[in-house]
């Protein structure tokens, strides 16, 4: 209760401060707009559904993007993780990879697919692929051995250890990479809708900048903020709560 | 019940046991274990269950020398015998367990299960772990059930199954539990379940009741034995503690320290149930334990010598 008491006061004097600002004309409203200017602009974005649009073409890439990444991304790293050659070859290609910020796979998407959904998942999938592997490979290795002993000692083998066995037991260790995954994956997609303007939130964030209203550029921003909470705040948190839960782990 | 006087075990003495295969006590069905059957000769003996045959093990070790750690171990294991292997630690006696459940690969020698070579992991044997290994993101229920899933028993059958073996080990109640919500006994009697509910011949346990206070160890080797009668399972069992041996096994087989090879068989023909207090169990626990003290101090003053070189 006193969290959420002080949150209020807190953003309560945020906005005061914005709304102050704005008032004092320092600037003009076009360059920075009251609080109640991009209210109107996210009523009006709702009102004509253009925002609706932007979150579900944004939403239905970042899963398929996101789940791309995830099915590959477990492939590798769990191919890295359980072969010595590979791990010392591909495993240290891909750390290094990791340093490449996403943006920088833009240029080879447009040539090779064109301004194309293809282009915008290819950058997402490799936004989010690296991180996805790498927390794989090393929740793999963390994971106690005694779990994949006593489920080939039940007579699991091949897909069926994997999926009933090394899954769910690597699973603690592989959730916080899943998360960056998604923390990444939803940084590239953004960066890659603003530059291939076809649809989404990015481009509606473009779209602000173009028609020079400043309101729609932050009702969007806020937006992005609030879909990206929503979705490591609930589903990821909920995620790790259910497994702390299940495992009985103290919650961290 | 028993008609056999109190001081039933009669001293056959240590069976001079290396390199050879020798059965020298079969107790048939474990229910009759009680009465008195006599000593059969090799050449009537039926196919043992568990033989192995010469097993040796060596692996190398981070400083690259070879390191022998199990040397021509030969052994047979009669259908539903309750056999005991005790030895100082790293004589290699949970290894041994690991080689018979196929879990790893021995360096020569055979394992042989009903005449057969084991190649692999099978759940004709089932291995109880030290560390238990129940799977924590599984219920209780999920768990016993497990093994029966990856057979593609039907789900009535691994229904019923899965209450039957609950009801064995008294933990129907916690079915829908999961495993870190139990006490270490119960645990370990979770894993005993799952691992009768895909209804292995051959039982292989390593020091299951190590981590357990005297109390709760004491209760469940009463259930073991039962269950152990009730089921008529072969059971190997790994422990240091060699009154826990005694207690429980139709033979008990003592190891050397590294390399570990069969030093002495001693076979157990108290009557059961027996207890862990009884003066019958300790003092065939203390003959035991007079060899096997040979070898702790052996191990004792590797562990020393290692100290030194530091």
């Amino acid at each position: 209760m006193k969290k959420i008491a002080k949150q209020i006061v807190f953003y309560s004097a945020l906005l005061g401060i914005w709304a102050l600002l704005a008032k004092l004309h320092i600037w003009p409203p076009y360059l920075f707009p009251p609080p109640w200017g991009v209210a109107l602009a996210l009523r009006d974005g709702f009102g004509d559904h253009s925002f609706w649009i932007g979150i579900a073409v944004t939403m239905k890439r970042m899963l398929i993007g996101y789940s791309l990444s995830v099915v590959l991304g477990m492939m590798i790293g769990l191919g890295v993780a359980s072969n010595k050659f590979l791990e010392e070859t591909l495993g240290g290609l891909l750390v290094s990879l990791q340093s490449l910020p996403s943006i920088c796979w833009i240029p080879l998407a447009v040539l090779w697919f064109g301004l194309t959904e293809k282009a915008i998942l290819f950058v997402v999938l490799m936004g989010s692929l690296l991180s996805v592997t790498i927390a794989m490979e090393d929740g793999r290795k963390q994971m106690p051995k005694i779990y994949g002993m006593a489920g080939r000692n039940l007579g699991a083998r091949g897909f069926r250890l994997f999926w009933s066995v090394l899954l769910p037991a690597s699973l603690p260790f592989i959730l916080n990479g899943m998360k960056q995954g998604w923390a990444f994956a939803w940084r590239s997609l953004i960066q890659a809708e603003m530059i291939f303007l076809s649809l989404g939130l990015g481009q509606l964030l473009m779209m602000g900048r173009d028609l020079n209203d400043m309101s729609q550029v932050i009702a969007v921003m806020i937006l992005i903020i609030i879909l990206g909470y929503l979705v490591d705040g609930l589903v990821f948190r909920t995620l790790e709560h259910r497994l702390q839960e299940k495992w009985g782990l103290a919650p961290a | 019940m028993s008609t056999r006087p109190q001081n039933a075990y009669s001293p056959v003495g240590p069976v001079a046991a290396r390199g050879g295969v020798r059965a020298n006590v079969y107790h048939g069905k474990p229910a009759s274990s009680v009465t008195m059957i006599p000593v059969r000769p090799v050449s009537e003996v039926v196919v043992p269950k568990v033989s192995l045959d010469g097993i040796s093990l060596s692996y190398k070790t981070t400083s690259g020398e070879r390191l022998l750690a199990l040397d021509n171990i030969s052994l047979s294991v009669q259908p539903g015998e309750f056999l005991c292997v005790v030895g100082p630690s790293g004589c290699g006696k949970s290894t041994l367990l690991h080689l018979i459940a196929g879990l790893h690969p021995q360096t020569s020698g055979k394992v042989l299960v009903d005449g057969r070579a084991v190649d692999g992991p099978g759940t004709d044997r089932l291995m109880i772990f030290q560390e238990l290994g129940l799977f924590p993101w599984l219920t209780v229920g999920q768990n016993v059930e497990f093994g029966m899933k990856m057979k593609n028993i039907s789900k009535a059958e691994r229904e019923e199954k899965t209450q039957h073996y609950l009801r064995l080990v008294h933990l129907s109640k916690f079915r829908d539990s999961y495993t870190h919500q139990l006490s270490g006994g119960m645990r370990q009697r979770v894993a005993l379940a799952r691992a009768l509910a895909t209804e292995p011949d051959v039982l292989l346990m390593d020091e299951p009741f190590a981590a357990l206070d005297a109390q709760t160890r004491d209760l469940l080797h009463d259930e073991l034995e039962r269950i152990w009668g009730e089921t008529g399972r072969t059971i190997i069992f790994v422990t240091h503690n060699v009154r826990e041996a005694v207690r429980l096994g139709d033979r008990v087989v003592l190891m050397t320290f590294r390399p570990g090879r069969v030093k002495q068989e001693f076979p157990i023909v108290l009557p059961r149930p027996r207890h862990i207090e009884e003066t019958d169990v300790a003092r065939t626990a203390k003959e035991i334990l007079s060899c096997l003290r040979e070898e702790i101090n052996k191990s004792l003053e590797a562990e020393y010598a290692d100290e030194k070189n530091r």
